[in-house]
Order: C-alpha cells, then sequence, then structure tokens
C-alpha cells in the first residue's frame, strides 16, 4: 500500500517536473521572424548552425527575392512583423535606413569585419556578410550551337553575333538587374556612356527577367546560350551538371552585399542582438562561405568549387549612397528607355 | 388578432406575414453579413482608391539654407526661392515617388564640392527629412556643412494628395501601354476561346457522338490547375529547348501568343459552362418547326441556335473577358517583355515599392472589369425569360458524318488540354532538362526551393478547407437572408449589390487593397494581418459572387410557401432553415464548397502579397519556384494542386452522391 502511494507520488513527480521542464522549454525559447532574401536551399543550413550555439531562438523565416521582401518591409512600416533583417541587399537596407525602419546596434566583435561591410554610421545600422557579384553565365553546349564564342569583356557582348541570345534581369524587379546597371553606369560614365552601352546592349537582350538568378537557370536550362546573372548561382547551377562557364568581364563587375539589420520596434531586441551577434562571428563567415567567394570578415574567404578565381579582384568600387540616392532616377530612365520591348516586334 | 395585423393584412393581398420577431433576427444576420462584405471589400477598396490620390513631391518652401563664402552667414533663403531665381525645376519635376531624392546641390549653379564655401540648411516644419551620408535627419535645427560634404545631402520628397499619380501614369508610354496589350489580349483570347468552347458544346448538346461525359470531365480540368500551369507547359513545349518549338516557325512562345494560348486553355471550361447551358435550355418546337418547313440545317443554325444562344454567348465573352484582363500568373510566366496591367501592378509594388503607382494600376484595370461586369449583368438578367413551361427539350438525332466531325473536333480540344497538363507531368519527373533526361523525384524536394517546401501544400489544403466551410456558411446563410426575408428592401438591395461586386474586382487588386486597409496600425483588426485567417477571408471575399449566385438560384427554386407555412404554424426561421432549406438545397451548397475549395487550392493573384512564413501557399510557390528558374519544380507543385483537385471533386461526388440519395428522395430521382 504504502509503496504504491510512493510509486504513485514518484509518477506524479516525474509528469510534474516533465511538464515543467517542457513549460520552462517553451518559456524560454524565442521565436525570432526574420527576412531574408538568401537562396532557399541555404536557409535551412543557416538556422541548423546558429542553433549549435543558441538553441533557444528559433528562427522563423520569410524567405523571398530582394525586391519583394523589401515591399513587405516597406508595406509594414508602420505595422512591422519582422524582428531581424539577415541577408538582404544592402542597398535595401540603406532604403529602410532612410525611412528611419532600422535600429542601431553595434555587435559585438564588428571591428573585425572589413569597413567596406559595415554601415558608416557612429552605431551602425547594418552590419554586411558577404557579397554577391554580378557574373555572365555562358552554356557551352547550346553556345556552339549557335556558333558563338565565349565573350571576355562587356562591351563583346554587343556584338552582332549574341543579339537574341542574351538575357538580363530586369532592373526594376530584380537587384541583381539593379546592381548590373548601377554597375555598368559607374563604370562606363553615369551621364552618357553607360546609357549607351545599354541602348546597344539592348538591341541584344532576347528579354528582361523579373528575378535575377532566373536568367543563369535559363541559360543552364539551354533555354538562352547566354544569362547574365550572378556568379553564386551559376556556381550552383555548375554544380548541378550544366554545362556552363562562369564569365567574369575584363572590365569589371557590380556587386551588392547581403547584411544584417534589426527591425526597428521590435519586440525580441535582445534575441534579436544575440542573432546580429552571432552573424559576424567567424563561424558565420565560414557558413557564408560555402556559397559565397567574399564574406564580410578579411582572411576567412576559401575559394568555392565552381568560382571563377578572378572574382574578387574585378569587384568595382561600388559607391552605395550614389546607388542608392539615384535608384528612383536611374530606374525611371531604364523604364522609360527599355521596359517596351514588345514594339519592335 | 390585433388592430394593427388587421392593416398590414389589408395592406397586402399577398401570403405576407408582418415583420416579427424571425424577420428582425434575419435582418440581423443580414446587416452582419453586410458588414463582413463592408470590411472585407468595400473600406479595402476605398483605402486602395485614395492610395492611388496619396503623392509625393519635394517641398521647397519647407527647406532653408545660408551660405558663407568668407565674410560671414547670408540671410536665410528659402528653396523655392532659389529655384524661382535660377529658373531650374518646374512643378512636375517635383513630383515623385516615396523614394524620391533630390540633390540641394542642383539649386546651386556654381558649386563646387572643392570651394570653401560653407552651407547650413534646416528644415522649417518637422514634416520632410533629408539624408546626410544616409543618416535621416528630420528635425528643424539649423547644420552646418563644408562643401564637400553637402554634395552628399539629397533631400527627400513628403506626402501630398492629387492626381498627380495619374498624370505621371499616363505620361509614361511603357506604363499606359499595357492598357492596349491586356485589352488586345483580352479580345483575342475571348474570341478564340468562346468560338472553341461554342463548337465543344455545341459537339456535346447536338451530336450523338460518343465518350460524351468523357470530353465533359476533360474540358474541366483546366479548372483544377492554376492558371501559370499551361505557362509552363507553353515553355517545356514551345521554349528555346522546347519539343515542338518548330511548330512556331521561329516565334517566341513569350510574348503574346503564350499569353493566348494560355488563356484560351485556363478560360476554356468557365466559357463552355454557360454556353452549354445556353444551348441546353433551347427549345426542340423552333426544331421541328424549322424540320417541317424544310429549313437547311446551315440556315437553322443561324436562325434558330446562333439567336437562342446569344446570351449565352455574350455572358462567355464577358466573364473569359475578365478572366484573362485580370489574369496575372500567366502573363507573368510566359509573357516575356509584353506588358500587362496585372504584371505591371506587381512590378510596381514588388519591383519599384511604389504602393501608390501600383495602386493607379489597379484603379485603371478596374475600368474594364467594371465594364465587362455590368454589361454582363445586363445580359444575363434579359436571359432569363428563355424558356416557357411549353418547351420541349432539344434531342439529337444520330447523323454520321455530322457526328464523326464533332468527335474529331472534340477529341483535338481534349489532346491540346491533357497533352498541356501531360507535359507538365512529364517535366516535373525529368531531372534536369535537357540535358539528363533520366526520371527522378529530384524536383519534388520543395523544401530546398522557394515557396516554403511541402508545408506550403498543407498549408493550401488547410486554406481551402476552411475557405470552403467559412465561406459556404457565409455565402449561403447571406444569399438565405436577401432571398427570404419580407421588406428592407433597401438594406437588401444594398447587399445584393455589395455580393455582386467581388466578381468585378481583380485579385491582385483586392489582395493590394488588403494590405492597405489591414496593414494599418490604427485599424483594429490589423492583428490578423500576416495569419491564415485574413487569406480566407480574402478568399471567401475573392469568389463570393460566383457561390453566392449558385446558393440564390437554389433558393429560389424553393417556394416562399414554406415560409408562410412555417410562419402560420408559428415555426421559427431557424428551425425551417435547418429542418427544410438546407436539406432541400444541399447539392447546391456541397457544390459551393468545392467551387471555394479549387478556387482557393488555385489562386495566386489575391493571396501573392499576403502570405507569411506560416501561411506559404502551394500555389504561389508554383509561381515563385518558377521566378527563379525552377520550371520544373514549379511543375511538379502545380500538379500536385491538380492531383489535390481531383481528389477533392472525386470525394465531392461521392458525398453528394449518398448525400443527394437520402435528402433528394423527393425529387422523384
Amino acid at each position: 500500500m504504502t509503496r504504491k502511494i510512493i510509486r504513485k507520488n514518484t509518477l506524479i513527480a516525474s509528469i510534474v517536473a516533465l511538464s515543467m521542464a517542457a513549460f520552462g522549454n517553451t518559456a524560454v525559447a524565442v521565436d525570432l521572424t526574420v527576412y531574408t532574401a538568401v537562396e532557399a536551399e541555404d536557409l535551412a543550413r543557416y538556422a541548423e548552425t546558429f542553433n549549435q550555439d543558441h538553441p533557444d531562438i528559433n528562427i522563423k523565416w520569410v524567405r523571398d527575392s530582394t525586391g519583394i521582401v523589401t515591399a513587405k518591409l516597406l508595406a509594414e512600416k508602420n505595422n512591422p512583423q519582422a524582428d531581424v533583417i539577415w541577408g538582404l541587399a544592402a542597398t535595401s537596407l540603406l532604403l529602410m535606413k532612410s525611412e528611419g525602419m532600422l535600429e542601431p546596434y553595434k555587435p559585438k566583435g564588428v571591428e573585425k569585419l572589413d569597413k567596406k561591410f559595415v554601415d558608416s554610421g557612429a552605431v551602425p545600422t547594418w552590419v554586411g556578410m558577404d557579397a554577391w557579384v554580378a557574373s555572365v553565365c555562358y552554356n557551352t553546349v547550346e553556345a556552339a550551337k549557335h556558333g558563338l564564342e565565349p565573350p571576355e569583356t562587356w562591351r563583346d557582348l554587343l556584338k552582332p553575333m549574341y543579339k537574341g541570345h542574351l538575357i538580363m534581369p530586369n532592373p526594376n524587379s530584380s537587384g541583381t538587374g539593379f546592381l548590373d546597371v548601377s554597375s555598368w553606369l559607374q563604370m562606363f560614365g553615369k551621364k552618357q556612356g553607360g546609357w549607351d552601352f545599354m541602348d546597344r546592349l539592348h538591341k541584344n537582350i532576347a528579354r528582361y527577367t523579373h528575378s535575377g538568378s532566373k536568367p543563369c537557370k535559363l541559360a543552364a536550362a539551354g533555354e538562352i546560350p547566354i544569362g547574365i546573372s550572378f556568379a553564386f548561382r551559376g556556381a550552383k547551377s555548375k554544380a548541378q551538371g550544366a554545362p556552363l562557364e562562369i564569365i567574369v568581364p575584363a572590365e569589371g563587375v557590380g556587386w551588392d552585399m547581403e547584411a544584417t539589420a534589426i527591425v526597428a520596434g521590435t519586440g525580441n531586441l535582445e534575441a534579436a542582438q544575440t542573432l546580429v551577434d552571432w552573424s559576424i562571428t567567424r563561424k558565420a563567415n565560414e557558413m557564408y562561405n560555402t556559397g559565397y567567394a567574399v564574406v564580410a570578415m578579411p582572411g576567412v574567404a576559401k575559394p568555392v568549387e565552381y568560382f571563377p578565381p578572378n572574382l574578387l579582384e574585378k569587384m568595382i568600387d561600388n559607391d552605395f549612397e550614389w546607388a542608392a540616392n539615384n535608384r528612383k532616377a536611374i530606374l525611371a530612365e531604364w523604364l522609360k528607355r527599355y521596359d517596351s520591348k514588345s514594339d519592335a516586334k | 388578432m390585433n388592430e394593427s395585423a388587421t392593416i398590414a393584412a389589408d395592406a397586402a393581398p399577398l401570403i405576407k406575414p408582418r415583420t416579427s420577431k424571425d424577420d428582425r433576427i434575419m435582418v440581423g444576420f443580414i446587416l452582419v453579413i453586410s458588414l463582413y462584405l463592408l470590411i472585407t471589400l468595400a473600406f479595402p477598396l476605398y483605402a486602395m482608391l485614395s492610395k492611388s490620390f496619396s503623392t509625393y513631391a519635394f517641398d521647397l518652401t519647407n527647406f532653408e539654407f545660408q551660405i558663407n563664402t568668407g565674410d560671414g552667414w547670408s540671410e536665410p533663403f528659402s528653396a523655392a526661392a532659389q529655384n524661382e531665381k535660377i529658373q531650374k525645376f518646374k512643378p512636375e519635376d517635383l513630383v515623385t515617388s516615396s523614394d524620391g531624392r533630390l540633390a540641394p546641390t542642383e539649386l546651386f549653379p556654381d558649386f563646387s564640392f572643392r570651394s570653401p564655401t560653407l552651407y547650413r540648411l534646416r528644415q522649417v516644419r518637422g514634416d520632410t527629412s533629408f539624408l546626410f551620408k544616409t543618416e535621416r535627419v528630420d528635425d528643424t535645427e539649423w547644420h552646418e556643412y563644408s562643401s564637400n560634404d553637402f554634395r552628399r545631402i539629397v533631400l527627400r520628397a513628403s506626402g501630398a494628395t492629387g492626381l498627380d499619380n495619374f498624370r505621371t501614369y499616363f505620361s509614361t508610354p511603357a506604363l499606359f501601354r499595357s492598357i492596349e496589350n491586356s485589352l488586345f489580349i483580352a479580345f483575342l483570347s475571348t474570341i478564340i476561346t468562346v468560338s472553341l468552347a461554342f463548337g465543344f458544346a455545341y459537339a456535346i448538346n447536338r451530336s450523338t457522338m460518343r465518350f460524351k461525359g468523357l470530353f465533359k470531365l476533360i474540358a474541366m480540368i483546366p479548372i483544377l490547375v492554376p492558371s501559370l500551369l499551361p505557362g509552363i507547359a507553353l515553355v517545356y513545349l514551345f521554349g528555346n529547348q522546347g519539343m515542338i518549338k518548330g511548330l512556331l516557325f521561329g516565334e517566341s512562345i513569350y510574348g503574346p501568343i503564350g499569353i493566348v494560348i494560355g488563356s484560351v486553355f485556363f478560360t476554356f471550361p468557365h466559357a463552355l459552362i454557360i454556353i452549354t447551358t445556353a444551348l441546353a435550355i433551347s427549345d426542340g418546337r423552333l426544331y421541328e418547326a424549322a424540320t417541317a418547313l424544310r429549313t437547311s440545317r446551315w440556315r437553322t443554325f443561324w436562325t434558330v441556335t446562333i439567336p437562342g444562344a446569344r446570351y449565352g454567348l455574350i455572358s462567355a465573352a464577358f466573364v473569359v473577358f475578365n478572366l484573362v484582363i485580370t489574369d496575372f500568373g500567366l502573363p507573368k510566366v510566359i509573357g516575356g517583355q509584353y506588358n500587362m496591367l496585372a504584371v505591371d501592378i506587381y512590378k510596381q509594388v514588388i519591383g519599384q515599392q511604389n504602393f501608390e503607382m501600383g495602386a493607379v494600376v489597379s484603379v485603371v484595370l478596374l475600368i474594364p472589369a467594371l465594364l465587362a461586369f455590368g454589361i454582363d449583368r445586363y445580359v444575363q438578367k434579359k436571359q432569363v425569360a428563355q424558356l416557357s413551361a411549353r418547351s420541349v427539350p432539344f434531342v439529337p438525332r444520330p447523323h454520321k458524318n455530322f457526328d464523326r466531325i464533332c468527335l474529331g473536333y472534340c477529341s483535338l480540344v481534349a489532346i491540346f488540354i491533357v497533352g498541356l497538363i501531360a507535359v507538365c507531368q512529364y517535366a516535373a519527373l525529368i531531372k534536369f532538362w535537357p540535358y539528363n533526361l533520366s526520371l527522378s523525384l529530384v524536383n519534388y524536394n520543395f523544401k530546398v526551393m522557394d515557396g516554403g517546401g511541402w508545408d506550403s501544400y498543407t498549408n493550401s489544403i488547410q486554406l481551402g478547407l476552411y475557405t470552403a466551410l467559412a465561406g459556404t456558411i457565409v455565402v449561403f446563410v447571406g444569399a438565405y437572408m436577401v432571398e427570404k426575408i419580407n421588406g428592407f428592401l433597401a438594406t437588401r438591395s444594398a447587399f445584393q449589390f455589395l455580393a455582386m461586386m467581388p466578381m468585378a474586382i481583380p485579385g491582385m487588386v483586392l489582395g493590394l487593397a488588403y494590405i492597405f486597409f489591414f496593414n494599418n496600425p490604427d485599424n483594429p483588426l490589423n492583428t490578423i494581418y500576416g495569419t491564415l485567417a485574413i487569406m480566407v477571408i480574402c478568399t471567401v471575399t475573392h469568389f463570393y459572387t460566383v457561390s453566392h449566385l449558385t446558393a440564390v438560384t437554389a433558393l429560389k427554386q424553393m417556394d416562399r410557401e414554406f415560409e408562410s407555412v412555417a410562419a402560420s404554424l408559428k415555426q421559427p426561421f431557424h428551425r425551417l432553415f435547418a429542418k427544410v432549406t438546407v436539406p432541400v438545397c444541399l447539392p447546391s451548397i456541397l457544390d459551393i464548397s468545392i467551387y471555394l475549395f479549387v478556387n482557393a487550392m488555385t489562386t495566386v493573384s489575391a493571396v501573392i502579397f499576403l502570405y507569411s512564413p506560416d501561411t506559404t501557399l502551394a500555389s504561389v510557390a508554383v509561381l515563385n519556384m518558377d521566378d527563379a528558374g525552377d520550371v520544373a519544380p514549379a511543375a511538379a507543385m502545380g500538379m500536385m494542386i491538380f492531383y489535390t483537385n481531383v481528389c477533392a471533386r472525386l470525394i465531392h461526388q461521392f458525398v453528394s452522391r449518398n448525400l443527394v440519395r437520402r435528402t433528394q428522395a423527393w425529387r422523384g430521382l
């Protein structure tokens, strides 16, 4: 009888303990809503690696392409749903900064990062993770069918033989498209030269896509011989077995960085800061390095498979401030000049 | 019986009970459902309309400068005064979007960043801002800058209201040309679809060919898939690596050709349903008369068949027109550089974050949609009196050659429909088109792709079930109240108007309107933003009209005497509703729920702006995967939607048959 009672009591006690443990866990665990434009295949890995160090913070991803995430964040300006932005173009974050939507925070160890990758403000509003760099995806099989030679420079793409064999992203909907356009303007002349180049390039373009990775995927699938896209996408498709060559035009290539910031007004500031602190650690940078050849912490990056070796030295000295401040005017001009390709038909 | 009741009975010779407690409860219900439609439809649309008038411009009067060229500070002068002095910007140059930036150095023609001149800048009121090296300044203090720093300042626009957005729209050829494109595609698709569907319906109704049941089934397939799926199939068929791209003789499928073929595919069943109904009610006696008068088949066709079906044809035409012009998924997948209005909304909002311009395009898109809707309603009203009690249904007689032609024609259409679907399934199973044609399931590994993985698929099913459940209840109760209540004419017609509106509202417009309305911090309902609930509400509202009409039609078949009898037996209306009305209308109720389920599974346009991380949807995943270039996985997910809808249909069939057997015995089936 007594033994029975004791057994019963232990049972109750263990149930209580168990439920307390369970309850305790849920009480400590924090859900962080993180908006991102990082490629979908990397998200689970990022969260997993982060949870190795911080199992108590549960990341809820909102992943979409750069334009959509940016539009979502701006639409929610007065009623923010996100806690942290982790992996969005710095140009988009600059836009949000000018709207006062970001919470300035100086993450621990920020001094170890390359200065280029940290917001210039006294207390930075964003910190960079890695750079994604424009490249040309060249399908050797399809190009051979059409008798094309691989281009070496941007200006090569103006040759009549490429007419109808080129695809690039529409800068009005794609961040990659915008960094191409902004880099051409910076390299060839902001007032005239850049636009002259694009006028002639436009004649060779078969069509503009909505997304920045699509030109490379289309090139990988042989829909088009040449897609202007970014190196990361090209390397991934090449790894999947696509007959691709990733070409870095000799004049230099545009780039943007993926960056991290805390959304002003978050209810989980502490957890958000933990995430941002972690996002600039060596471990995090090594994690970014599996896909991106250029990361924020100097000395971490190892060569990435299928990445063109000369990519780093070809990155232009990108003027983000100029790009952000002139974005509206550039896009309006682009729209006026090229967004009616159907007329020519 | 008291006096007032006697008077009421005298005034109304019809059997019409006076407004009772029941009626008051029913009016309460109507008001609740009207309120629902106001909140989910009228208010969001109003919010969107007002957004289209909210503009941004640089308010130069609010910025003041002081200059110091070495001999002390000048008097403060406003940017507006400086602009007037040098005649730099015209008023229209100062109109911009929320993202607009203006460099103040433009106002100083001899500005040089190397000069030792110092500048001071302040804002008179704190409702504007400027940026210094990307830092935002919105106070009213004086700030001092060297020339080198001054060039890194940009002024920001502030909000106002006006027609400027519309002015900008109509002065940007790339934008307003879409109107022409959209109208052209919609007209062309309408003509082709209605002709094809008429031929198909004619063959089914007027011939004695075999396999009619099978053809009818196949013709309904496009309803079960998202509108962008035919686009994906066309890429595999006619793209640059297409299986039969030679058939296009070098023309590109990306553009008008692709949009039209895809539009014909996805609108075909909608046109077919309407035209079949129109042909089915034709009066056999007219044909007998024609035969008796020895009229040729050809002449009979033009003098009897076509006039009899004309309202159906017109109605089908407007429905198709509306579907095509408001569709967004298809032109996005296969439209290439061919701009259409619905895609423009997406590009403005998503690409440029220009919500105001998105609202303007939405308003522009509303006009043709509303027009088509209005004309269609007008025509439908005329259609009612076609069939009289003395009509005799037309019974086709065998005619060898004609039947053979019909069979051939229907087979071609069926091959087109089944072919596109089969191509999608095939593409989904290919490992890496066109370089590795081995079969694999790698494209079903949605986890590593955009769109939310398999979760989005289960989310879609949840959305479908909730939409079907909540939607059917709201719609049917609403229709019952509007149909069976006594008096309160104004309330009822207002409700009727609200219930018809969703049909004219493009999904994109509704979704965008929901952002403006529900994501407003002042709106107490903003907590539902980002949940499944808002998507259920949006989907119910989006597909309200057709469901409402189905319910009303079913209820109209029930004599109003039921209500009178119940009232005279002193039975409350809810008892009648539960014991008689619902069981009698059960087939229609099930039809409404399957209609809502299928549409919730396939809709893209209405929910594209509303989903959140926990509520990604399969249909949106198809779009996003295609957008990211993962075309094969997109096809795979699209086919999952198709199979799910087929299963839902089968379950619906099974349940209906069993329930109908139990509840519809009185029909003598």
